[in-house]
């Protein structure tokens, strides 16, 4: 017998019994759409959250207080009581020749109103450099000066979603807002940023650090952000940053150091492990589907045993009979898992038109894992039945027993 | 052209042991026409199929066309049934799903044949037996007489040498069992070994030899017509 022959007779046979045929391609469809979809959701949220670090520059150092080395996760969750980080260790990390710039920052909330308005705000205490530092893009005015990082002045930046709802259509810039006990003059105000590594820089009012920390009565730091100057530079960088805090910090290392790339490479892993988690998951319904196969082909060999024993009489031997019999599994499973491979895309585009942040996309691995895992579950669970179906005594086949 | 030897076959129920064909050896030329008569249960249809190499003798020895056949594997028993016998049988067996040409072309896509090899013996053969304006019905569409004449060309188109008949017209009015009957005698007188099964004496009697059957046993080999 021929492959396309057997190919006719199996397409054949499975547009015999319909409902049956459409069960089992339903069943696969499910399984390869839901590996497709999940992975693409999962790598979607990897490439959102690494993109989001990415934007901050890639030469960025994160240093924070306290001396837990738990990257990715700020401010430290673990860790003895820190000393402070002050203004004046943030701007003694200058003296390494491979830091171009630093910006302190403190960080605290405080009610900020203008005339009736008020609402509660993030208030971020730092200098020029942040904004450097940060890539912030600012809709109108200007960022805070060049000043004295030390001395308090009463100028804010608002974040685009505060001056909104203070000002509604009324010009911000060159009014005074107040900020908890103080009073500011707006400046400029942010274009609208979004989120950005858990902070919603629409959000917030920037001050000058030394007014924050007034306004805040602290003269701690929430942290210092550093700019390397080349990427090359980055290790170096944090090195020097640990040695010159240690040095002022009486020989305790007491900061943790977060470099750009470790902070990108953890997400990577926490989400390519994620990823790979959900595909297991989703991996399941396919063995599901699967065995839904093996107990249909089991009903169905039943059903046809007349059949099965006239071949016999026809002069098919048993292992021909297998053969058909598994290549009706696997034309089942491969039809389905190309159908669910088209579902799952289709869901996909479906889900990149409606929230074109995440740029869903199923990796390759996944696509052909869910393909091939599909279909050999088919064919590896078509297994039981088609030798059954080959160990059909023909004389009782064709008489029904 | 088949020749048995002392052959049994035994079924085990239960605790019994039940003989289906109990030391039977039989002798059939090549072109012969003949009748296996006998009440039901008497070992015609068990002795059929074990000539048509589908039931295996508990003992005993079968040689077809001077080859001894008795302890084949699967694979070589499947090919000779596939060259050399044709099956017809009382309830038809026709694939519902596939046309009477789908069904008459299905011996010739196990053989392995090219396709438009097939599908011209198929328009021949079909349009031999009067069945060509029937060609692309399926079996449901089609009277009693017809099916079993489209199972006579799905056994035949494979050119076999024997043609084993288990009850043909055991499920088909008289007029066309009739025309059955005709058919396959008309097989048999153009070289074609017939054995034909039957219960019915009358039908049994038309075969040149009549062979009739009792107790798994033959109980009476003759000739007559």
């Amino acid at each position: 017998m021929r492959g396309a022959d057997i190919l006719r007779f199996s397409v054949h046979a499975l547009k015999g019994y319909p409902v049956r045929s459409v069960l089992m391609l339903v069943a696969m469809a499910i399984g390869v759409a839901a590996v497709v979809l999940l992975t693409a959701l999962g790598e979607g949220a990897r490439r959102y959250v690494t993109g989001q670090f990415a934007s901050l520059g890639s030469h960025l150092l994160i240093i924070l207080p306290g001396r837990s080395e738990t990257t990715g996760a700020h401010p430290p969750i673990l860790g003895e009581t820190p000393r402070d980080l002050t203004l004046d260790d943030a701007f003694a990390l200058l003296r390494s020749a491979r830091i171009r710039r630093v910006a302190p920052v403190a960080l605290g909330s405080a009610p900020a109103s203008w005339g009736r308005r008020e609402r509660e705000t993030t208030v971020i205490g730092s200098t020029a450099d942040f904004q450097r530092i940060r890539h912030l893009k600012l809709a109108q005015g200007r960022f805070l000066p060049e000043i004295d990082p030390r001395k308090a002045a009463a100028v804010c930046v608002l974040g685009a979603a505060v001056r909104a709802e203070l000002f509604g259509p009324e010009a911000a810039l060159g009014r005074w807002v107040r900020l908890g006990d103080r009073r500011f003059r707006v400046v400029g105000v942010l274009a609208p940023q979004g989120q950005s590594i858990g902070l919603d820089l629409d959000e917030v009012a920037i001050v000058p650090v030394a007014s924050a920390q007034a306004l805040f009565d602290s003269p701690s730091l929430f942290r210092v952000l550093a700019e390397a100057r080349s990427r090359e530079d980055l290790s170096r960088a944090a090195a020097d940053s640990r040695d010159i805090i240690r040095d002022r910090h009486e020989g305790e290392e007491d900061v943790t150091v977060i470099t750009q790339d470790a902070v990108i490479a953890t997400l990577d892993r926490i989400f390519g492990a994620l990823t790979l988690t959900v595909a297991g998951i989703a991996g399941v319904s396919l063995v599901v589907a699967g065995i839904l196969i093996m107990n249909v082909m089991l009903v169905a060999i039943s059903e046809r045993r007349e059949e099965i024993g006239l071949l016999k009489a026809l002069g098919a031997a048993s292992g021909k009979i297998q053969l058909l019999f598994l290549a009706e599994a696997g034309l089942l499973s491969l039809t389905g898992a190309l159908l669910g491979l088209g579902l799952g895309l289709l869901g996909v585009w479906a889900g990149r038109e409606l929230y074109p942040a995440l740029s869903l996309a199923p990796p390759a691995w996944a696509t052909a894992g869910a393909l091939a895992v599909g279909v050999g579950a088919g064919v590896l669970f078509g297994v039981l039945p088609a030798r059954r179906a080959a160990r059909l005594d023909p004389v009782q086949a064709l008489s029904g027993r | 052209m088949i020749r048995l030897q002392a052959i049994q076959r035994k079924f085990v129920v239960g605790d019994q042991t039940v003989y289906a064909l109990n030391g039977v050896s039989l002798e059939v030329e090549h072109g012969e026409y003949l009748s296996i008569m006998g009440p039901s249960g008497s070992g015609k249809s068990t002795l059929l199929n074990i000539i048509g190499l589908l039931d295996h003798p508990t003992s005993g020895q079968y040689w077809l066309a001077g080859k001894d056949v008795t302890g084949l594997a699967d694979e070589e028993r499947a090919e000779i049934r596939r060259e050399k016998i044709g099956f017809v049988f009382q309830l038809f067996h026709l694939v519902a799903r596939l046309t009477a040409a789908g069904n008459v072309e299905l011996p010739l896509t196990l053989a392995g044949l090219p396709r438009p090899e097939r599908e011209e013996r198929v328009r021949e053969l079909l349009a031999a037996y009067g069945l060509t304006a029937r060609a692309r019905h399926l079996p449901g569409q089609l009277s009693g007489g017809e099916r079993q004449r489209v199972a006579i060309a799905r056994a035949t188109v494979t050119r076999p040498e024997i043609l084993l008949a288990d009850e043909p017209t055991g499920n088909l009015d008289r007029s066309s069992g009739r025309e059955i009957i005709e058919l396959l005698e008309s097989l048999n007188r153009q070289g074609l070994t017939l054995l034909l099964v039957t219960h019915d004496p009358q039908l049994g009697r038309r075969a040149a030899r009549q062979v009739q059957m009792r107790d798994g046993r033959i109980s009476g080999d003759g000739r007559g017509g």
